[in-house]
């Protein structure tokens, strides 16, 4: 046999990233996560930041289906 | 395998995710959506006559079937709830390959591949299934919107107990896994998340609005529906970045074997 299936087996060990080299990414992840989070789940709802109705109503479908409660 | 790369690959599966979510919402919640509008239109004609006719009550209450901020059904229904799913996913796909590269290599000798499959899965578990069953989606039509700020307070509390729980655990069992075996770490973990959130299960109080004369299986099928969009949206987001961190990681390995066979020489 002279196809070796070695890439298939890594018998490498897996090495953590330092949390110093990740903790910028997961910062910002989290900040657009709670932004996201908010506007698509939330404004125009229990609370308003914009005036109007347009953010509310405009992913209004998807707010029930991605389980949000809603009016 | 840098948190540059998992995040990119978190991105792709999130954008797919996204669109997989949308389809399915379109297949199987919109029709429940629309059947509890018809629901909501029928029975409210009726007090909306009478209600109007005793003071000019302004309609400020939120009802549904005409086009409300020049939004219409069609739109709701289409592009803007392809605007929820795809940037909810491609956010939440970020998020989680920003959350596979914590996991990798922190558990054992787990591979990076078993580690992100495992983030993902607890996350559908804590983010979606344990909410759910605590606060099931209500659709449109359901909710009276004098509570509003009551439930969303609820719910959003309920998601972030259930969330950091499920990260709590994690980080108990890797403790637990420095000198005990994984079924203990497993078993000890699994027992911290389901007791703080059974907890906060029992204590918080419940939702209860549903009109008694709406339709049960309207009522189901949005449930069904809202679950199935979710399921798609976070298994989509399982299979494309375990899939994209497995091409990652048998490279990496490829790469190691040369150069110990280049060394060897």
């Amino acid at each position: 046999m002279s196809h070796t299936t070695a890439v298939a087996t890594p018998e490498i060990a897996p090495v953590a990233i330092p949390v110093r080299q990740l903790a910028p990414w997961a910062l910002f992840s989290a900040l657009l996560a709670v932004v996201t989070l908010y506007f698509v789940g939330s404004e125009q709802g229990a609370t308003t930041l914009l005036s109007g109705t347009g953010v509310h109503e405009w992913v209004h479908d998807g707010r029930h289906l991605l389980g949000f409660p809603c009016h | 395998m840098n948190p540059r790369s998992f995040l990119i690959h978190g991105l792709i599966a999130g954008l797919l995710g996204g669109l997989v979510a949308f389809v399915v919402a379109l297949g199987v919640g919109e029709p429940a959506i629309n059947d509890a509008i018809a629901e909501e239109e029928s029975s409210a004609a009726a007090a909306h006559a009478a209600e109007h006719a005793e003071e000019g009550t302004s309609t400020e209450g939120h009802s549904h079937g005409d086009e409300e901020g020049g939004i219409s059904r069609g739109q709701q229904a289409g592009p803007g709830l392809a605007t929820a799913t795809v940037l909810f996913g491609v956010v939440l796909g970020g998020v989680a390959g920003i959350g596979a590269a914590f996991a990798a290599g922190r558990f054992g000798r787990l591979s990076p591949v078993a580690t992100t499959g495992l983030v993902v899965g607890l996350g559908f578990l804590s983010a979606v299934l344990v909410p759910w069953l605590k606060y099931p989606p209500n659709p449109p039509a359901v909710g009276s919107g004098d509570t509003i700020g009551e439930r969303t307070a609820l719910y959003f509390g309920f998601l972030a107990i259930s969330v950091l729980a499920v990260i709590g655990a994690l980080i108990i069992a890797r403790r637990v896994l420095e000198d005990r075996s994984a079924w203990t770490a497993s078993v000890t973990g699994g027992a911290f998340y389901l007791g703080l959130v059974g907890l906060a299960t029992v204590l918080m109080a419940p939702i209860d609005e549903v009109p008694d004369s709406f339709p049960a299986n309207t009522l189901v099928d949005f449930r069904v529906g809202s679950l199935l969009t979710q399921s798609a949206l976070w298994l989509t987001i399982g299979v494309v970045l375990t899939g994209l961190v497995h091409r990652a990681w048998t490279a990496r390995a490829a790469e190691a074997v040369r150069l110990e066979k280049a060394q060897a020489l």
